[in-house]
């Protein structure tokens, strides 16, 4: 199964990276915790965010959309980071973030959410629903 | 599954580990058999001691030592029902003295060089093609006998004897549970890739019976070409393999229609076809031309592949470059399969004249001779070049041929719009 694991932000990240040897070490750590990562076939993309001031949200409300600037406040709710790996089960994935170097210099928290799959859908979608999805497809492929 | 949340856990870790415990033991032990059983126990007693104590920090090398404390009380053992006291004494310490540096050394292994060493050793060429796979799947991919037979619809005593084939054949050739290095390397290799793309393969196209995909082996072979990759990442023909199959299974949901019938490549809806493999496909063959192996037959599949994922619709397919590159790959990997595939190549890119020019020069191949895709291709080009009644005849011979019923049926359809 496919999961998606994300680092979230704390105030410190929310800071940017200033240059420090407690930093420099973090990198080491998990570059190599990284490397396990890959070794053991789990890891399938990853990438570092930048801190919400950087980002944008656009805000839906009926017809209307609101774009709205960062920094955002909320700050343990952000992702400051995010790992796709293939792995068994939920079990798997816990026991690989156990392994996880602390990504922050305080406290935090790392999240995991399974992808949905195909199966997941079959009841869910009506099959004029995924009609459009294919023909939304089409359109894609075709343009 | 266990309900209790540590023996999940405990559960969950040995999975991780159970691979890297094996190959370190079976270095030790040189012996598989031994190798399991030890892994197995160290199992036993974590699951014992795990919840009381809780998981330990580095739960690897604490199965791994526990495993060693019953390696070496199985050495005594042997020891003492075979000798005198008196050597015993003298030699136990000399023993224990390698064993341990043995097993320092098995415990502390940043590169998984004991991982590569058993994959190697799992897939020594003494071993027939399939042997090497069941035992890959079991001792690497940590598959049980149930799952390998399920996922090669066999049956599970065909699958255990295989595997303890294998196992004999690895013991009675003394096969050495260690990387091989320079020319022993390139030997090797191949038998190595080659055991990844048939579990590959498997799972990709079922050969037989109803299910056209059994994504499970896909995903097996991706995670060993991941693991290799991981692992030899200056090896071209170990990324060009892995390409290969990441752009393969970006397909896998899109090969199959609503109803389960065949969808043929370039009747896909590409919507469907998973970026992110087909990135990392792009990403893994890009290496494998900076490391100058663009030449090696898994890069110049993978680069077939990689010009299907780069078209956004099937008419932008870059056919020219398909069958230059089939016009090399052919030079590298001659067989008749290749040469087939070539003929469908020149067909899009230069007509159905010239494909039917090239089909015909292969048609007496003995490995064709049953073949499915031969005729359904010669029936495609006669089709496109407007010689329906010859068409029809040969999809309907494609389709007497063909492997599974999914394929079958789609040859039916098209021999019925002929």
């Amino acid at each position: 199964m496919r999961v998606m694991v994300f680092v979230k932000a704390t105030e410190d990240s929310e800071q940017g990276m200033q240059p420090s040897a407690e930093l420099s070490q973090m990198f080491i750590d998990m570059g190599k915790f990284n490397e396990e990562l890959v070794n053991a076939g789990v890891l399938v993309a990853g990438d570092g965010l930048k801190p919400s001031s950087f980002g944008k949200r656009v805000a839906f409300d009926g017809p209307g959309r609101t774009v709205i600037d960062g920094p955002f406040a909320e700050t343990r709710e952000l992702v400051a980071g995010y790992w796709i790996w293939e792995v068994k089960d939920m079990d798997e994935a816990v026991e690989w973030v156990k392994r996880c170097p602390n990504p922050m210099f305080g406290p935090s928290e790392i999240e995991i959410r399974p992808f949905y799959e195909m199966e997941d859908f079959v009841d869910v979608i009506p099959d004029e629903a995924a009609a459009i999805h294919d023909g939304v497809g089409e359109k894609l492929a075709n343009r | 599954m266990a309900a209790d949340p540590t023996l999940r856990a405990t559960e969950a870790v040995f999975r991780i580990e159970r691979a890297r415990l094996i190959a370190g033991l079976a270095r030790l032990t040189r012996d598989v058999d031994r190798a399991e059983e030890l892994a197995q126990d160290a199992l036993l007693v974590a699951m014992t001691e795990w919840p009381s104590s809780g998981v330990p920090a580095n739960p690897g090398a604490w199965l791994m030592a526990a495993a060693k404390r019953r390696a070496i009380d199985g050495i005594r053992h042997a020891q003492m029902r075979e000798r005198k006291h008196a050597e015993i004494a003298r030699e136990l310490d000399e023993e224990q003295g390698m064993s341990a540096d043995a097993l320092e050394a098995a415990l502390d292994d940043p590169l998984g060089d004991e991982l590569l060493g058993l994959i190697f050793a799992a897939c020594h060429p003494v071993i027939g093609p399939e042997g090497r796979a069941a035992l890959t799947l079991r001792l690497v991919g940590g598959l049980t006998v149930e799952e390998i037979a399920r996922a090669f619809l066999s049956n599970e005593a065909a699958i255990a004897a295989r595997i303890t084939r294998a196992k004999k054949a690895i013991g009675k050739a003394g096969v050495a549970f260690a990387v091989p290095r320079g020319a022993e390397l390139a030997v090797r290799l191949p038998s190595v890739l080659e055991v990844v793309y048939l579990i590959f393969n498997e799972g990709y196209a079922a050969t037989a019976g109803l299910s056209l995909v059994r994504p499970p082996l896909c995903g097996e072979a991706q995670r060993l070409g991941r693991i290799l990759a991981g692992l030899m990442p200056e090896q071209p023909e170990v990324l060009g393999l892995l390409a290969l199959m990441e752009i393969q299974a970006s397909r896998l949901a899109a090969r199959a229609g609503p109803d389960g019938q065949f969808v043929p490549l370039t009747e896909q809806n590409r919507a469907r076809w998973d970026q992110l493999l087909i990135r990392r496909g792009l990403n893994a063959l890009a290496r494998v031309e900076a490391l100058g192996g663009a030449d090696g037959s898994y890069a110049l599949q993978a680069a077939l592949a990689a010009c299907h994922a780069r078209a956004r619709r099937a008419e932008d397919t870059d056919w020219r470059r398909i069958a230059a590159l089939y016009d090399r790959l052919r030079q590298v990997m001659p067989s008749p399969v290749v040469e087939l595939n070539r003929a469908v190549a020149h067909s899009m890119a230069f007509g159905p004249d010239a494909g039917l020019a090239l089909v015909d020069a292969i048609a007496d191949a003995a490995a064709l001779r049953h073949y499915a895709p031969l005729p359904a291709a010669r029936g495609d080009f006669l089709f496109r070049a407007g010689r329906r009644a010859e068409a029809k005849a040969q999809f309907e011979a494609a389709a007497a041929l063909a492997g599974n019923d999914r394929e079958r049926d789609y040859l039916l359809r098209r021999a019925a719009d002929c």
